[in-house]
């Protein structure tokens, strides 16, 4: 099995005059966690903004797959089997916990006016068997009780833990996440976090912004510190908790 | 019971407008006050299907509401690009324009002084020409009506277009083709506007452009917000409601001439009324939550 590989090669991207990322390049692997540190305005969360679409760059070339993602529509890199979360959680609050995980799979059975004019039959029992598979990943992470819930009725850090399980269901095989376990209380980070070490055991591969140094030590390969829209640094996490310059203009 | 008959063929093409008009609205959430150019050109459109080409009617029916989809697909395209207020005042432009058309294509749609002797419906040979009749053709495609949207709304694709209303980024990032739901949506809507419009005009035999004014738009978005944007049931109780309070308020002996400033003025107060204390509508359960108004 060989796993996917995210290329981004000479990122550059401005806002006006304001230069956000500066000749960035970063390779990631299935299989693989990355870490991205530094301060705020640093350019990572505009990072994954350019990788899913949102955002077109100045220059450079964003690659997953082999398949170029600069110029295609958000809609489509997801489709491509990229993922994300939003650091201000994003969900659909009016629909169930359920519904929101079945919203991110990428089965379109069941989406299409066709299916639910004329083959109402396959699409209800399509809809019932991946219920279920739904609601089976719920009750791994701890939230059966709130399969019926509002997502907009869960608690903060439920809803950020939902919005992890909807990238897992999405089959997703880049998992980019903006700060995971920011604002959250403790006994859900430690689940939040466990998920997160098991995603390159099933090939994924990951991507993290998170200021808890602590959680990326303990769930990332590699760190790369950003500063300016610049890479300053990249290494194990050991290696940049003793680099000088990160002590000196964010870790100290 | 003539004058009953006649109530219930306004309430059910009321109902169909409505339903269809909260697919787009309440379910999508793409405000539109177009829909009575759609409604309007289903009617013009069936009227001279019938006056000039004699098209039997369950055609002219099929060609109204595929000129419908048409429309609401034009709709989309063109405001792909553009959403909340910008789509509301993209689609008060198209309801201006289609009216101007009513009213000033005279050689097509007659002008102001508009279309007279629409046929009878017929079905395959046999004419409907009993109001009773008619009720009851215009009770099958409120059926027809209500099916289809309750089978989008309860399906997988009702749950994408929950999540466009809701967040369309989100909708985006589990890779969603926004616009192509969209413009299904406006198509599936604009093509039972159409159909009710065909209706209309077979039941009336008479149309011209003040049936099809940006009020009757308004009238109709009224239903969708007092009876319960974005639910089931909402539309249909509020077409029964808004059909028939003007009805009662004529037995009240309310003098004809204060009766039209009286049902507008009612209208707009209880429109007021609902969207300050009860946005949901008669049949909304739950106060739907915006995202990111909390926190």
């Amino acid at each position: 099995m060989s796993f996917k590989r995210l290329e981004i090669r000479h990122l550059v991207k401005a806002f006006g005059g304001e230069i956000v990322l500066s000749d960035f390049s970063l390779s990631a692997c299935g299989g693989e966690t990355v870490g991205l540190i530094g301060p705020n305005g640093a350019g990572k969360t505009t990072l994954f903004n350019v990788i899913t679409g949102f955002l077109s760059p100045e220059k450079g070339t964003v690659s997953f797959d082999g398949t170029k993602l600069v110029g295609l529509p958000p809609f489509r890199i997801a489709n491509l089997g990229v993922c994300r979360t939003f650091q201000d959680v994003r969900l659909i609050r009016p629909l169930t916990t359920v519904e929101n995980v079945l919203l991110a799979s990428r089965d379109r059975t069941g989406e299409r006016l066709v299916d639910v004019l004329f083959r109402w039959k396959r699409t209800t029992r399509r809809e019932s068997k991946m219920r279920e598979a739904a609601i089976s990943l719920l009750e791994s992470v701890g939230l059966l009780d709130t399969v019926d819930v509002a997502g907009g009725e869960l608690s903060y850090g439920q809803q950020k833990l939902l919005s992890l399980v909807c990238c897992l269901a999405s089959g997703a095989e880049l998992i980019l996440l903006d700060e995971p376990i920011a604002g959250i209380a403790p006994e859900m980070r430690g689940e939040i976090l466990s998920i997160i070490r098991e995603l390159p055991n099933k090939g994924k591969c990951v991507v993290v912004i998170e200021h808890n140094f602590d959680a990326i030590s303990s769930i990332c390969d590699r760190v790369i510190f950003m500063d300016a829209g610049e890479k300053k640094s990249e290494g194990t996490p050991d290696e940049i908790q003793t680099d000088p310059i990160v002590i000196e203009t964010y870790l100290g | 019971m003539e004058y009953l008959v006649h109530i219930g063929i306004l309430i059910g093409i009321y109902l169909i407008l409505g339903v269809s008009l909260d697919l787009i609205a309440g379910h999508t959430g793409m405000l539109s006050l177009a829909h009575a150019a759609f409604y309007g050109i289903g009617a013009y459109a069936a009227a001279i299907l019938a006056l000039r080409m004699n098209v039997p009617f369950p055609v002219s029916v099929a060609l109204c509401m595929t000129l419908g989809a048409l429309l609401g697909i034009v709709l989309g395209a063109l405001t792909a690009r553009i959403r909340d207020d910008y789509f509301v005042v993209a689609t008060l432009a198209l309801q201006v324009v289609v009216l101007r058309v009513f009213k000033n294509c005279i050689w097509l749609t007659g002008g102001s002084s508009g279309l007279i002797g629409i046929p009878e419906p017929a079905v395959g040979g046999y004419v409907v020409s009993s109001d009773f009749g008619l009720l009851l053709l215009v009770g099958l495609a409120c059926c027809l009506t209500v099916f289809v949207s309750g089978r989008i709304v309860g399906s997988p694709l009702g749950r994408v277009l929950i999540a466009i209303r809701e967040d369309e980024i989100v909708a985006c990032c589990a890779g969603k083709n926004v616009l192509v739901h969209k413009l299904t949506v406006l198509a599936v809507g604009g093509a039972f506007a159409a159909g009710a419009g065909a209706l209309y005009a077979h039941y009336v035999g008479f149309i011209d452009p003040t049936s099809f004014t940006l009020m009757e738009s308004i009238f109709v978005l009224s239903i969708v917000i007092i009876g319960g944007a974005g639910t089931r049931w909402g539309p249909v109780v509020g077409a029964a409601i808004l059909v028939t309070l003007p009805e009662v308020l004529r037995f009240v002996g309310l003098p004809g001439s204060m009766a039209g400033e009286v049902r507008q003025i009612l209208y707009g107060g209880l429109l007021v009324v609902f969207v300050m204390w009860r946005p949901q509508g008669l049949m909304g359960a739950r106060m739907i939550q915006r995202g990111g108004v909390q926190e």
